[in-house]
């Protein structure tokens, strides 16, 4: 098991630096370059120069994704173009807001989702399950947004619970905190919840269909006792794939709701920073993104091999 | 009555009604549309009436019209990003599956590692460089889409290669390309439909997000992402002018998923059952 856990470890690694090269040589292999794309082609030659020589385009590109690499290695992610910050300074708070966002709503979204799952797994095709099946499909088709605004209209312009604009800054009383970003942890909440539902109804209904499952309702035992004791351990891994799969897409889904509640997260730096074209700052904002996504499913794997009772003993 | 040899049922009716008018209404918008697309018919954010059904937008013009207008350009970008995704997905993918050796190993492993980070961050990251245009959203998102429909078409392709008839076609000395349009695709029409569908809502939300971020689709066009990021602003007032085009993308989402969902309910049965749901 060990070596299993050390081989995804590897992988994860593995994964991650194909993916920082991905991210560089989508900024590198342009028809032109990047100066001329970011520039336009009204740009003078001598504009060209300068902004090639800024960004380090003089350098041949294997060593500038070398120098790139061993700077993110080293928490140094370079300068932006815009502002000419330090963008580490930058990423680091809002990558906090962000996370701080994500993990209050997987806080609710996580028991709320595999509850209702096995809840509506255990009540197959009675009316509860129909009803959550036709109510989570809708949860899916529904733009981020347009729930964000039902429930602006609801909660806050209608009832006047909580604001519109989840305004937070660094100093902030934890409990302010909490009622800022309310409404868009519930709103991400309702976006990964439907999902992780659906996931956790059909992996237990998929193991209620295999023989050792018959055998226990053979032998006479409830369907709820059937359910939590005889099937769980064995869909509990597919459910943690799945719950990481989502806690990967509530921080990117953090992107679009940032942007609706004026959230300073690192989706909101990214937005702006791709409506200003700053290279550097994306390609930060890309790395970022991209390992936590990579580390989360990572973690998610080496969770499934813990908890896989098949694995647990030495053959 | 029957579609596709099945009764749909009373969800998979509304999924079907609603597309339908959908199309109409795409196909047909300048002879439906009550005004101009452009014309600036009334104040900002008026309240609904008879001569403006929805009220207006953010500069006066009328909010119904912008709709018709505003579907019409996303279901046709959805529309182009989504075929030309099947198209690149299906290709590699049974190329992938029927040829094997080091070109599957090649795809997939490229594949895996696109999949690895969330679509979204890799499209900022593209449309940062290259800029918001029409193609370039397009090409990007068709792109970074193929990868899910090369998995699908793979894995119906490695399942179909290795029956007999495929074999035999092999045998008889006919080429990849014959054996992938002849043999493999035929068989592999009906998952694949339900995926189009599937591929389709996600890239409609996909183009309506990126459009709302101002990312999307560039104004002078009307779009629906695009409407509800204009029209943000009109809630802080109370006033619903974002919820309508955020509602007609919810709307067509849903009725294309309803559609697929009762699309793949008949292919989880066995082939030839009648139940009715």
């Amino acid at each position: 098991m060990a070596k299993l856990i050390v081989n995804r470890l590897l992988l994860g690694i593995l994964t991650l630096f194909a993916v920082s090269v991905l991210i560089f040589v989508c900024t590198e292999i342009l028809p032109g370059d990047v100066a001329s794309a970011v520039l336009g082609q009204g740009a003078t030659p001598e504009a060209l120069v300068i902004f090639r020589k800024e960004l380090g385009l003089d350098v041949p590109s294997y060593l500038r994704y070398w120098n790139w690499l061993v700077g993110a290695l080293h928490g140094n992610l370079g300068v932006a173009m815009t502002n000419k910050r330090l963008i580490v300074d930058e990423v680091m708070p809002r990558l906090g807001n962000t996370l701080f966002l994500a993990a209050y709503a997987a806080l609710i979204a996580i028991p709320l989702a595999v509850g209702l799952g096995i809840y509506s797994a255990i009540n197959e095709a009675k009316l509860a399950d129909k009803l959550s099946n036709i109510l989570t499909l809708i949860a899916i088709s529904f733009p981020e947004f347009f729930i964000a605004y039902l429930l602006i209209i609801a909660f806050s312009v209608t009832l006047d619970w909580f604001p519109s604009l989840a305004t937070v800054f660094p100093g902030m009383p934890f409990g302010d905190r909490v009622v800022q970003t309310t409404l868009p942890a519930i709103t991400l909440t309702l976006l990964v919840a439907a999902h992780m539902l659906r996931m956790t109804r059909s992996s237990v209904l998929a193991v209620m269909s295999t023989p050792y499952i018959e055998m226990a309702f053979l032998k006479g035992a409830k369907r709820g006792r059937v359910i939590v004791q005889h099937a769980l351990p064995n869909a509990a891994a597919p459910i943690i794939t799945v719950i990481a799969l989502n806690l990967a897409y509530l921080v990117v889904g953090v992107v679009v709701i940032e942007a609706v509640f004026v959230y300073p997260g690192l989706g909101q730096l990214m937005v702006d920073a791709v409506s200003k074209r700053d290279v550097p700052v994306i390609q930060a904002c890309g790395l970022v993104f991209a390992m936590v996504f990579v580390s989360l499913n990572t973690l998610a794997d080496i969770l499934v091999i813990l908890v896989n009772p098949r694995l647990r003993h030495k053959r | 009555m029957k579609l596709f040899g099945h009764k749909p049922t009373t969800s998979a009716w509304f999924g079907l009604v609603v597309v339908t008018l959908f199309v109409c209404l795409a196909l047909f918008t300048p002879w439906l549309a009550p005004y101009p697309e452009s014309a600036n018919i009334g104040g900002t954010w008026d309240e609904p009436s008879v001569k403006m059904l929805l009220g207006s937008d953010q500069i006066g013009r009328d909010m119904l019209t912008r709709i018709m207008y505003g579907s019409r350009m996303t279901i046709a970008v959805a529309l182009a990003i989504t075929s030309l995704s099947f198209l690149i997905g299906i290709v590699l993918g049974f190329l992938s599956a029927v040829v094997g050796g080091w070109v599957d190993v090649l795809l997939t492993r490229l594949v895996d590692v696109m999949l690895s980070i969330p679509g979204l961050i890799f499209a900022l990251i593209i449309l940062g460089v290259f800029g918001s245009s029409i193609p370039v959203l397009i090409l990007t998102i068709a792109v970074l889409d193929s990868t899910r429909v090369f998995r699908l078409a793979r894995a119906l392709g490695m399942n179909l290669t290795v029956l007999e008839y495929v074999e035999a076609a092999r045998l008889r000395g006919e080429g990849t390309w014959w054996i992938i349009r002849r043999e493999i695709l035929p068989n592999a029409t009906a998952p694949l439909m339900s995926e189009f569908g599937l591929r389709f809502c996600f890239n409609f939300l996909f183009i309506a997000g990126l459009s709302f971020l101002g990312l999307g689709i560039q104004p002078p066009y009307a779009d629906l992402g695009g409407m509800v990021r204009e029209n943000a602003a009109a809630i802080n007032f109370g006033m619903m002018a974002p919820i309508y085009p955020a509602a007609t993308i919810a709307l067509l989402t849903v009725s294309v998923n309803l559609v697929v969902d009762w699309l793949l309910s008949i292919e989880a049965r066995p082939s030839g059952a009648q139940a009715e749901l």
